[in-house]
């Protein structure tokens, strides 16, 4: 009587453990997964995904840098990657085991070589541009309709700024991107490594700096959403997800994301498997899932950022492929500027400037 | 024991006494497991940090120059880079967050004792009955995570939130005050989060003082207040003492606080080597500050201890 009992509960006991045996640790950027992609990934392949969220590039770099982060996929920015690449943090990819790199989209991958030649070590993501989200009720009140709504004025202005620090504004702590948005609010080269353009940066940045409320990369996608800021320096799909979020609460809180005239950074996050990862085979399985039409269309429309796959944008809602702050129109493009890696001597001056604008030393 | 005393001339080669030749006896091995703790957790992890703090920035894994190094020739080259420990001395940044550090943490060590201490003294001049009571309502909040409880501040402090809320639905302003984000915030964070650790060590000492003593100071004609300053408190000091150095420790090397509730400009040390290590990836720079740090901070926490003995010594 109790022997097929306990048959069957060992049957099941030998299920689980051969499913909990697969495991891929995923380490991506906080908000930026659609809701049920890891369930569906679960369900097809019999993987168990575990996730892991982070808001900054130089945390991944350091997690990666201290060794045996235990994680099997990690998608930091394409201007991180290619020197991360150099010193060897990556494993090549094993190509046979990703057929569903055929779905993407030639041109992004000839940009995204600029980083990984070849695609060696990486498959592009999601990508976006970094510009201004804002509050339009409470900027228009403070600055009239004629403010300069569309560009970088908002930010680097120090006479604007000051008639929105009542209303509150944020910055990205992301030294890279903050940097060269100022070089090119200045005219200067965006990736400059040269230490008067960075000097003319940081003290653009520190004249503003008094009407920052905080430098956060994350924060301010709620605080946006409820009123608590009103103008922040911010990655595109997380502003949307701050406007989507202030229009279902109902408060009268109107997001809006623009891509100043001055122009943007525009980046690539790269799925990546670093090279002591505990399980490279089930990451490669989860790469390939993501590269699948259906369940880049489902991420794309569920945080708002433009994705690389040629073939799932037939399945992405109208209203954001015909978005050009998602998918920028040629025009807009050209007004974007790539984000190149710096080298490790530049990125140590640039990270002292960072923290003597941080804290107002 | 006792079976000794029973078989007493059966000579038996005891383990202790064999440990004993190797100069190992009980005794010994009590005070090796702490000493031999502290070696471990201690020292070791310690040494590593010196180690780091001389090496030298790498883009790598780990991200520093090795220290030691086989030339062709077999000869082991030691380099030394000191370099990590004169940029803390060259850049006032560092300077100014260890004096803020320590000015935080000593401003809300003294609120903290001033909220603490008559908290504690209700609770041990309470009935028997409700002093457990009492004391697990102070116990009470580390039932939930701290991270959580800084989190709720935050919903506290904010601009919609709900201090600021009433104090415009009472009329005291308009526009919401800005408290999120101000050294303030971080005031309240840590005054509330270390209170715990003030109230305990007090509270130990004032259950203990003889009640008869205050009686005696009355009956000699002196008023409360008066009993209070020169009988009470000199008699509490040592609560005073080991309390503040429980919430001064750990307070000026927080980190959770400034940098959730503090502003960018609330500079503390835990903040600045955070910035140094992960932002900037620069473990050896990282490694120095933090040695510098300690060696400084050991100058506040000897002056504590020194005036715990002094007060030991004349309560014996």
């Amino acid at each position: 009587m109790h022997k097929p009992l306990l048959a069957t509960l060992g049957i099941a006991l030998l299920a689980t453990t051969s499913a909990n045996a697969q495991s891929v640790n995923i380490y991506n950027w906080s908000d930026y997964i659609a809701e049920d992609t890891l369930a569906k990934f679960e369900a097809e392949t019999g993987i168990t995904p575990v996730y892991d969220v982070f808001d900054s590039n130089e945390i991944v770099e350091a997690k990666l840098l201290a060794g045996n982060s235990g994680y099997d996929v990690v998608v930091p920015s394409g201007f991180f990657l290619e020197r991360q690449i150099q010193v060897g943090l990556f494993q090549p990819l094993d190509k046979s085991l990703l057929p569903n790199m055929e779905n993407l989209d030639p041109r992004i991958m000839e940009i995204v070589e600029t980083h990984d030649p070849g695609s060696e070590y990486s498959v592009p993501y999601m990508w976006g541009t970094t510009a201004l989200g804002y509050n339009v009720g409470m900027v228009t009140e403070r600055l009239g309709e004629n403010g300069p709504l569309e560009s970088w004025d908002l930010l680097f202005d120090p006479e604007i700024a000051a008639q929105l620090q009542d209303c509150g504004i944020a910055v990205l702590d992301a030294p890279v991107e903050i940097v060269a948005a100022a070089l090119n609010y200045l005219g200067l080269d965006p990736n400059s490594e040269n230490a008067d353009d960075l000097a003319a940066a940081e003290e653009l940045i520190a004249s503003v700096r008094p009407f920052v409320r905080y430098f956060h990369s994350s924060q301010y996608i709620t605080d946006l959403a409820n009123g608590d800021i009103c103008l922040a320096v911010g990655y595109s799909g997380d502003v949307f997800i701050a406007a989507d979020r202030a229009a279902e609460a109902g408060q009268g809180n109107e997001i809006t994301y623009v891509i100043p005239e001055e122009g943007a950074s525009l980046w690539f996050d790269m799925m990546a498997i670093p090279s002591d990862a505990p399980n490279p085979e089930a990451a490669h399985a989860y790469i390939n899932f993501i590269l699948k039409p259906e369940i880049a269309a489902d991420i794309t429309n569920y945080v708002w950022y433009a994705n690389p796959n040629a073939a799932s944008m037939d399945m992405v809602d109208p209203e954001i492929a015909g978005d050009p702050a998602i998918f920028p129109t040629e025009e807009v493009m050209a007004n974007l500027y790539a984000l190149k890696s710096h080298t490790p001597q530049f990125d140590q001056v640039l990270n002292r400037a960072w923290t003597r604008i941080k804290t107002g030393q | 024991m006792s079976a000794d005393a029973e078989i007493p001339d059966r000579p038996r080669p005891r383990l202790a006494d064999t440990l004993r030749r190797f100069g190992l006896s009980g005794r010994t091995a009590v005070i090796a497991a702490p000493a031999l703790w502290l070696a471990l957790f201690f020292l070791a992890p310690l040494f590593v940090v010196l180690k780091i703090a001389f090496s030298t920035y790498a883009l790598a894994r780990p991200p520093y120059e090795p220290l030691l190094a086989w030339t062709q020739e077999g000869v082991l080259q030691i380099t030394l880079h000191i370099s990590n420990f004169l940029r803390p001395i060259q850049d006032p940044l560092f300077a100014n967050a260890y004096l803020s550090s320590v000015q935080i943490a000593g401003i809300s060590t003294i609120i903290t004792l001033l909220i603490a201490y008559p908290m504690a003294w209700f609770i041990a001049r309470s009935d028997e009955k409700y002093r457990n009571l009492l004391l697990m309502l102070v116990i009470l909040p580390f039932w939930t995570s701290f991270l959580l409880r800084v989190y709720a501040w935050m919903g506290f402090l904010g601009q919609n939130g709900v201090f600021n809320q009433l104090l415009q639905g009472i009329g005291l302003t308009d526009a919401p005050v800005q408290m999120l984000y101000t050294p303030f915030a971080v005031y309240i964070g840590i005054v509330y989060t270390y209170l715990p650790f003030m109230v305990l060590p007090l509270f130990t000492t004032l259950v203990k003082l003889d009640q008869s003593l205050i009686e005696a100071s009355g009956d000699l004609g002196a008023k409360p207040f008066v009993t209070f300053l020169t009988v009470t408190l000199p008699l509490s000091m040592p609560g005073i003492i080991a309390g503040s150095m429980l919430v001064f420790i750990p307070a000026i090397g927080e980190f959770v606080i400034p940098s959730l509730l503090g502003g960018a400009d609330t500079l503390m040390i835990g903040r600045v080597l955070w910035d140094e290590f992960f932002s900037g990836r620069n473990w050896p720079s990282a490694a120095a500050v933090a040695i510098m740090m300690l060696v400084l901070l050991l100058i506040p926490i000897m002056l504590l201890a020194r005036a715990q003995n002094a007060v030991v010594e004349k309560g014996a």
